[in-house]
């Protein structure tokens, strides 16, 4: 093919933008980047600053509008008992959840991560993927069902004889209520039962990087199968836990619909937001509780981080 | 060799906890076809398949749910374009603030829900921007985002740099490679993310109640419905139809992102 010109002539505009994106890459990831850029800037970004502006101004107590000048009032309020009372009992329910959903996904964890082999595997992802991805509120509704004083669990428990211990049990204070699903108990069980997914696969993950090659010399040098989990898997695997357990605190931290379903009315933060911007019309305070959440959890991010949890994610 | 053998007591804690996680959801099913429509007894006192036909014929119904598929629809078209581009520029290049841009990615999925609704809702407030059917697309594309990313820049990294090569170099533009090389490569990748991001839009409560105004998305009245419970039965039918739309995305999302390793180029 003598005489075949080794640059093609340009056929058109896309040519020419062709030539412009190799002699210039940054022309084309500018463009690639402008519009998703925009997109999370202005409504993302920007409605966290409107968060924030709103969280410093206050609401008048006798017109009930929103004054729009610069206070630290309506942070002030947070401080109330009441207040100081529903970030306590918020913090509190996150923590344990988290603790509960480390200690019922570990083995599953464990076992996806050190025994499953093809197709056991797939199962076991999909077994944890597929609950965790399955509709949010169905899920919760199940429970309803569930826990309901007429439900699956008190029939179960009057069919194994265990139905005095249920409702003695009920009968305390901080434990029950009229049944299990006006309980902080039930809050408890479906807090775990919908956030635990997500610890499950970093922790997996992490276990797999443990490398075998360790395991088989712990055990040579003597450790009994307790010895090498505690001072060889845990802590390899600990990074990943502590990835795990951002997801389930973080989750539990916002959660406002399980509480309003299920348990006994006892406010936690993301209610106290819901409640106030909604049927009080405090939109500043519901912006400042708002804000709390962000601020637990930029300090758990600062631990997970200093305990190798960035690495493991 | 060190034999890998699981303990019993391994086994059957893993056992117990998958089925904690799979259990709950099968009393969905049940509670459909119960004659009991005051009350959650258990065992049901009979069983019936009228609920499906009530929940048919019940007007409240089909306004949210069109409006759900609807919202779903337009946000994952959005999540999908901004999401391929995003991924399109993070998978080969890098540049100063591809960090902070990863995490400003992930963030709407990683803060509460209450925290991305909450912002939202303040935003309208101050700008005066009333409830419609776009503030909640709003919301829902923004979450969106990161799903359609996840998988469509796992595919990009997967792929060779070479096929793309070998096109130019057989004369193809950069928007005829993208055409018939890049994105035929992508499609399942898309596909997959576009099902994730419909399920979770469609699926989504917690920040829908903050950018909603009085309108119900199927969600929203689900949730009314579990705050004010009648024709509980009715409830269940429904979440049963949200159930659907959930879990075969994921299976087919599973399935075709699972090949992946098949993708063109990847074998060197």
């Amino acid at each position: 093919m003598l005489g075949t010109p080794a640059i093609l002539p340009e056929r058109g505009i896309g040519d020419r933008l062709t030539a412009l994106f190799w002699r210039r890459p940054r022309v084309l990831l500018a463009l690639l980047l402008i519009p998703p850029l925009v997109w999370l800037g202005v409504v993302y970004l920007g409605s966290l600053v409107a968060l924030l502006l709103q969280s410093f101004y206050s609401i008048d107590e006798f017109s009930g509008v929103v004054k729009q000048e610069f206070t630290l009032k309506t942070y002030a309020e947070l401080f109330r008992a009441q207040n100081l009372d529903i970030i306590l009992r918020t913090v509190l329910m996150a923590a344990l959840v988290t603790l509960a959903s480390a200690i019922i996904a570990f083995p599953i964890a464990y076992y996806a991560a050190r025994f499953a082999r093809g197709r056991w595997k797939a199962v076991f992802y999909l077994g944890v993927m597929l609950p965790l991805w399955s509709s949010y509120l169905v899920k919760v509704y199940a429970w309803k069902l569930i826990l309901a004083r007429e439900g699956i669990l008190t029939w179960i428990a009057d069919h194994a004889g265990a139905g005095p211990l249920l409702a003695r049990a009920l009968d305390e204070q901080w434990f029950g209520g009229a049944s299990l699903s006006t309980s902080p108990v039930g809050t408890f069980i479906v807090f775990v039962y919908i956030w635990m997914p997500y610890m499950i696969l970093p922790m997996q993950a992490a276990l797999e990087r443990v490398p075998a090659t360790m395991l088989e010399a712990s055990a040579d040098l003597g450790a009994s199968r307790a010895q090498t989990f505690r001072s060889v898997i845990l802590p390899l695997a600990l990074p990943g836990i502590v990835a795990g357990s951002i997801f389930t605190f973080s989750l539990t931290l916002g959660d406002y619909i399980i509480p309003q379903i299920i348990g006994n009315s006892a406010r936690f933060i993301g209610l106290a937001v819901y409640q106030f911007q909604g049927t009080a019309g405090n939109l500043p305070l519901a912006a400042a509780f708002a804000v709390v959440p962000i601020m637990i959890m930029l300090v758990y991010l600062g631990i997970a981080r200093r305990m190798g949890a960035f690495d493991a994610l | 060799m060190h034999s890998e053998q699981a303990g019993p007591g391994v086994k059957i804690a893993a056992g117990l906890g998958l089925a904690f996680l799979h259990l709950p959801i099968l009393l969905i099913f049940l509670y459909a076809f119960t004659t009991e429509e005051k009350s959650y007894q258990f065992p049901p006192p009979g069983l019936t398949l009228q609920w499906f036909g009530v929940a048919w014929h019940r007007a409240d119904i089909w306004p949210p749910l069109w409006l759900s598929v609807q919202v779903a629809a337009i946000a994952t078209a959005v999540a999908i374009i901004l999401g391929m581009l995003i991924a399109g520029a993070m998978a080969q290049t890098r540049f100063f603030g591809r960090d902070q841009i990863s995490l400003l990615i992930l963030l709407p999925i990683a803060l509460p829900g209450v925290i991305t609704g909450m912002a939202l809702r303040s935003a309208f407030a101050m700008m005066d921007i009333p409830f419609s059917v776009w503030t909640i697309i709003l919301g829902h594309a923004t979450f969106c985002i990161v799903i359609v990313y996840n998988n469509a820049v796992a595919r990009m990294r997967r792929l060779s740099g070479g096929i793309m090569e070998a096109s130019a170099d057989l004369g193809a533009n950069g928007f005829q490679t993208f055409r018939h090389v890049l994105l035929p490569n992508l499609g399942s990748a898309l596909l997959a993310g576009g099902m994730l991001a419909f399920a979770l839009s469609f699926d989504e409560v917690i920040v829908t109640t903050f950018t909603a105004g009085q309108q119900s998305t199927l969600p929203i009245w689900m949730l009314n419905e579990l705050v004010r419970p009648r024709q509980r039965p009715v409830t269940n039918v429904v979440a049963i139809v949200v159930f659907a739309v959930t879990f075969l995305p994921i299976l087919a999302a599973y399935y075709l992102t699972r090949d992946g390793d098949a993708t063109a180029g990847a074998g060197k």
